[in-house]
């Protein structure tokens, strides 16, 4: 499981006596029954919407079932810039938190290892913005990029931004807001598989010449690939459907619409129940595959 | 790399910056519970205490936390419970489809909140539930199975089996053996699924606002705030939340370090 990394080891039930299959299918029948009623069924019930049509001189909200795809086509003509938006900005949002979180995972889980205090403390710290509301957090950064703010005058009077430039409700924001809520979501994978790392390959590494540069990328950085893997996966996934960071009244703006924020005013605005699920539909499928392609090649299926 | 320039400097200096940005919206939250801020809370005002002594006087904040904290805990006892029995199956028993589940326990984690929100939501209209307090609760428990999973999986597969075969080879039935050497064993793994539930549970937004019907939790009043501006009421609730929490990990830590110091001292 792709998340064990957050964990410590599993996979041991090998060395455990083989007991009966009955008992474990009692254990698991709440867990399983709950998944297809609420897990399964939703998205059988996603796509049926999907295919939905408005009941001719209905009332708004009522559709009926039409077996046709004109709300995939109206996404093809009407929504793929938020698709592309979402895809783009859950990239950037995902490399910009490995650039900060990977330094930070080493240092603690490396080179912090001789002192158990400070990697508490520090991984204490990475976790604590997990305990303050994440809606109050990115509002907590509008603010500080807001118009009037200081560092929004500072940067004009240094002519890194234009006079008129803004900070919130473009791009940058946007990506910034999303990088930073899923910074912790990479460290701590990345970390779970740092603290493992055994010092003794790296010292071979440097025995036999290697520099310091190449023994990080031959021996550091594919020893502790299952933590990239979670990380970026625990990054991705949520990025790209996320619409908090998106909206106006946060750090977006209309340019920076992502296709969760489409779904979410379909669906709970307009009443639009069929685009909406046509589009989660969209965005799901878009995502297995992605996500079983990446998984596929770097080749740690062993994650499931 | 040892002494390096990078190794000594570089990387502490980096790593120092990345929590202190990690950290800044934090402080923020908690400077401006103490703002005297009248209706919007953005610019500074002056420090006062009333927003924390006067926490409910502002509309809707007190009522949304009940909310909040009745789902998180509903939603946590249930999703504990079934995810915990999964992880011991999973770990304990070799069954056919085992990996199966493991997918199917995946798939949540790896689909995007607004499609399980959107799912839930289409699922309560075609059957023609109503959405309230009980739809929030089947979707908190929805996200919250796979973590508890994960969770306490790791505990078990840690666990030595050797100690529940004594157990039996003393004549201890199954269910005495469990609940006296498997469950407290476990207990830990359970209770950080539970604190990982609950705080999952009390922060979600996305999906709980696909199925909330009229019922306003914590983040559904931020959230709808946020359009005029957000009381310091709410940002004095963030701060007792996030002190609470602090002091339950704090807590944690330093009893398991002393246990272990313990151990250590007896071995």
């Amino acid at each position: 499981m792709a998340f064990a990394a957050l964990g410590s080891a599993t996979g041991t039930a090998d060395r455990t006596p083989l007991k009966t299959s009955r008992v474990a299918m009692l254990l698991l029948l709440p867990g399983l029954a709950y998944l297809l009623l609420f897990f399964l069924t939703p998205l059988v019930s996603l796509v049926v919407t999907s295919v939905e049509q408005p009941v001719p001189f209905g009332d708004v909200g009522q559709f009926q079932l039409a077996f046709n795809l004109q709300n995939y086509a109206e996404i093809g003509l009407h929504y793929l810039p938020h698709f592309a938006r979402a895809g783009l900005f859950a990239i950037l949002a995902t490399f910009f938190a490995l650039l900060i979180s990977y330094p930070l995972a080493y240092f603690i889980g490396v080179k912090a290892r001789r002192w158990p205090a400070l990697q508490a403390v520090l991984l204490t710290l990475v976790i604590a913005p997990f305990f303050v509301s994440f809606l109050l957090r990115t509002l907590a950064w509008k603010a500080i990029m807001s118009d009037d703010s200081t560092l929004v005058s500072v940067l004009r009077s240094l002519s890194i931004l234009p006079s008129d430039g803004h900070l919130t409700g473009t791009w940058f924001s946007v990506v910034f807001g999303l990088t930073y809520n899923f910074i912790p979501f990479m460290t701590l994978p990345i970390y779970a598989s740092l603290e493992r790392l055994d010092l003794r390959y790296l010292e071979a590494g440097s025995d036999l010449y290697a520099s310091p540069a190449s023994t990080f990328w031959r021996v550091t950085v594919p020893l502790s690939a299952p933590g990239i893997v979670s990380g970026t996966l625990l990054t991705f996934i949520p990025a790209s459907g996320d619409y908090i960071n998106a909206s106006s009244s946060f750090l977006g703006s209309v340019q920076t619409q992502m296709i969760g924020n489409v779904i979410q005013s379909k669906f709970l605005e307009t009443e639009q129940y069929p685009t909406a699920a046509a589009m989660s539909v969209a965005l799901m499928a878009v995502i297995v595959v992605l996500v079983a392609g990446y998984v596929a090649t770097t080749g740690t299926e062993d994650l499931l | 790399m040892r002494g390096s320039l990078f190794g000594r400097w570089l990387l502490p200096v980096y790593s120092a910056l990345a929590v202190i940005l990690l950290l800044i919206p934090v402080v923020y939250t908690i400077v401006f519970s103490f703002n005297a801020s009248v209706k919007s809370n953005i610019l500074w005002k002056g420090f006062t205490l009333e927003n924390w002594t006067h926490v409910c006087d502002a509309r809707g904040v007190c009522a949304s936390v009940a909310n909040s904290l009745f789902i998180g805990v509903i939603a946590t006892l249930i999703a504990t419970a079934i995810g915990t029995l999964m992880a011991i199956a999973l770990v304990r028993f070799k069954f056919r489809g085992r990996a199966l589940v493991n997918i199917l326990l995946f798939l949540p984690m790896a689909t995007p909140e607004v499609v399980l929100g959107a799912g839930l939501a289409a699922q309560f209209l075609a059957v023609g539930f109503g959405k309230g307090i009980v739809t929030i609760i089947i979707a908190h428990v929805l996200f919250c199975i796979s973590f508890v999973v994960v969770t306490v999986k790791a505990r078990v597969a840690s666990l030595d089996p050797a100690l529940e075969e004594a157990a039996r080879d003393l004549y201890g039935s199954s269910w005495q053996v469990f609940w006296r050497i498997t469950f407290p064993l476990l207990l830990p793994g359970i209770l950080a699924a539970a604190l990982l539930s609950f705080s999952l549970s009390f922060d979600d937004f996305i999906i709980t606002r696909f199925n909330n019907g009229g019922v306003e939790t914590f983040p559904i009043f931020v959230y709808t705030a946020a359009a005029k501006g957000v009381p310091a009421e709410a940002n004095v609730v963030a701060s007792a939340v996030f002190i609470l929490a602090l002091v339950i990990v704090i807590v944690g830590q330093a009893s398991s370090a002393a246990r272990r110091k313990r151990l250590a001292r007896e071995a």
